[in-house]
């Protein structure tokens, strides 16, 4: 191990680091309005919005996030779409974090007993008045766990926005290889700093987890 | 003479799930205060005809009215939604497993329709919630969440959240059948108290005891149909028809077992 070397570019991992949080941060975001919006559309008393949220989770899940990220960056500019790359890194990840989000929010609301349904519409509350004040402060507890799983895949997997060169800590890692010619090193900074982020949300997520359950 | 209109009038009820028929041309009528008891068999259909009458369990033939309201009308969704929120606030129900809410303490399960569809201040509400928790006898648990309280309390609550509502008519689908035996009293206290302030009421039970002291009329159900009907002292003590013999025949064997 090169320990000169290693003090040499930290703060370069740092500052990508950051950029890592940042991501993880807006794509968890969006995955949870995605993820919203598509447990909605599944459990929709309407058959279109059903099958828009079934085509949503399946095309999404079906494909590699990769190339979803693929798609939207390098194929956008054909059709007019001209993201930078950090902006598309949040759209691709975050829609795609929200298929998979989708199935654990509708997951958890459909845990929640049938009677708790039948209590609320028999004093008069409506479908909407249910769903609002009876089902989700339930099933939102249900979800944090679940959700912390999507959240853990979804920071591992902003690793993928290195391919259209997001300066965040794996392209970090690439970059300095090709001028220290050290990738043990290299991707070991990257490493830790991937396991710190993800201890700490891991941490964060039991943190709620627990709060919530204390009535 | 003539006979008082009917407060709930279920006319020609019929219910099928595919080809099972669960509910076969079912006619009742309930007067404003009386207080009926449904019994009979297991799959009989009792809890499906009480279900029926809040549109739980839509129909798939036949009326049911509210006073001069048809309870289960067809309209178009929203129309319907609206009209079925409306005629439910009407409607108190009771079921055999509580169905407390249970993120909510026993204030805010008395409270939230109250204050959601009539528009109750906080004070008003605070003073709802005492005065239905206090005839249910658990005023001193009104910060408690549900998973602290015994089945007994949490039914006596489900009864307050009902109330809370002031419907003009109460069910009550086996509300002690999942009680241990000595919390089943205290909620039959309840019931009784509603009883004697002439609440209508419609009681699907398996306790005959309680059909027979608290009742005014006994609807005995067996296949889907109305096999006899009359006051409680006919019914358990001389009924007419076979089957309803040999259901209470067998429920009193069972019972005393
Ligand atoms: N959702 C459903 N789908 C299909 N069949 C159903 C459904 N709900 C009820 N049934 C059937 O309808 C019949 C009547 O059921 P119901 O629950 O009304 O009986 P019950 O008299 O209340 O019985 P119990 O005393 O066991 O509560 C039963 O044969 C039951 O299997
Ligand atoms: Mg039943």
């Amino acid at each position: 191990m090169d320990f000169d070397l290693i003090l040499r570019v930290y703060p370069f991992f740092i500052e990508a680091a950051w950029v890592t949080v940042q991501l993880s941060v807006l794509t968890t975001l969006l995955g949870l309005a995605c993820g919203t919006l598509g447990a909605m559309a599944r459990l929709s008393r309407l058959r279109v919005f059903r099958m828009i949220g079934a085509v949503y989770v399946s095309v999404f899940r079906g494909t590699p996030a990769l190339i979803q990220l693929f798609i939207l960056y390098f194929g956008g500019p054909q059709f007019g779409l001209h993201l930078d790359a950090f902006t598309a890194g949040v759209i691709g990840l975050g829609v795609n974090i929200g298929a998979y989000m989708t199935e654990t929010i509708r997951g958890a609301i459909i845990a929640i007993d049938k009677g708790q349904t039948e209590a609320a519409r028999t004093v008069g509350l409506s479908r909407f008045q249910t769903m609002r004040y009876v089902i989700l402060p339930q099933a939102a507890r249900l979800m944090i766990r679940p959700l912390g799983v999507n959240i853990n895949a979804l920071i591992k997997g902003t690793a993928l926005v290195a391919a259209i060169s997001v300066v965040e800590l794996t392209y970090t890692a690439q970059r300095f290889i090709g001028s220290t010619y050290k990738p043990f090193e290299m991707f070991m900074i990257s490493g830790a700093l991937y396991m710190i982020i993800i201890y700490a949300t891991g941490r964060g997520i039991t943190w709620l987890d627990r709060k919530a359950r204390i009535v | 003479m003539t006979e008082p209109k009917p407060f709930v009038n279920i006319r020609n009820a019929q219910k099928s799930y595919g080809t099972l028929e669960v509910l076969k041309d079912i006619s009742l009528q309930v007067a404003r205060g009386e207080i009926v008891a449904i019994i009979g068999p297991s799959g009989s259909g009792k809890s499906t005809l009480l279900r029926a009458i809040n549109d739980l369990d839509p129909l798939t033939g036949g009326e049911v009215w509210l006073e001069d309201t048809q309870i289960n009308k067809k309209l178009p969704h929203r129309q319907y939604e609206k009209h079925i929120n409306q005629v439910r606030q009407d409607i108190g129900m009771v079921f055999q497993h509580f169905n407390l809410f249970p993120h909510l303490s026993v204030r805010e399960n008395v409270t939230l329709a109250p204050k959601l569809l009539k528009g109750l201040s906080d004070d008003a509400a605070e003073a709802l919630a005492r005065e239905q928790l206090d005839k249910v006898g658990l005023l001193d648990r009104i910060d408690y969440y549900p998973s602290r309280l015994s089945g007994g309390q949490k039914q006596r609550v489900a009864i307050a959240r009902a109330l809370a509502m002031k419907p003009k008519v109460m069910l009550f689908d086996e509300a002690t059948s999942a009680l241990d035996p000595e919390l089943v009293e205290e909620v039959n206290l309840v019931m009784k108290k509603l009883a004697e302030e002439h609440m209508t009421m419609i009681i699907v039970t398996h306790e005959m005891g309680f059909a027979e002291t608290v009742c005014d009329r006994v609807i005995f159900m067996d296949k889907g149909v109305v096999v006899e009907e009359g006051p409680p002292s006919k019914i358990f003590r001389n009924p007419d028809n076979e089957r309803t013999q040999n259901f209470l025949r067998k429920h009193l064997a069972n019972a005393n077992r």
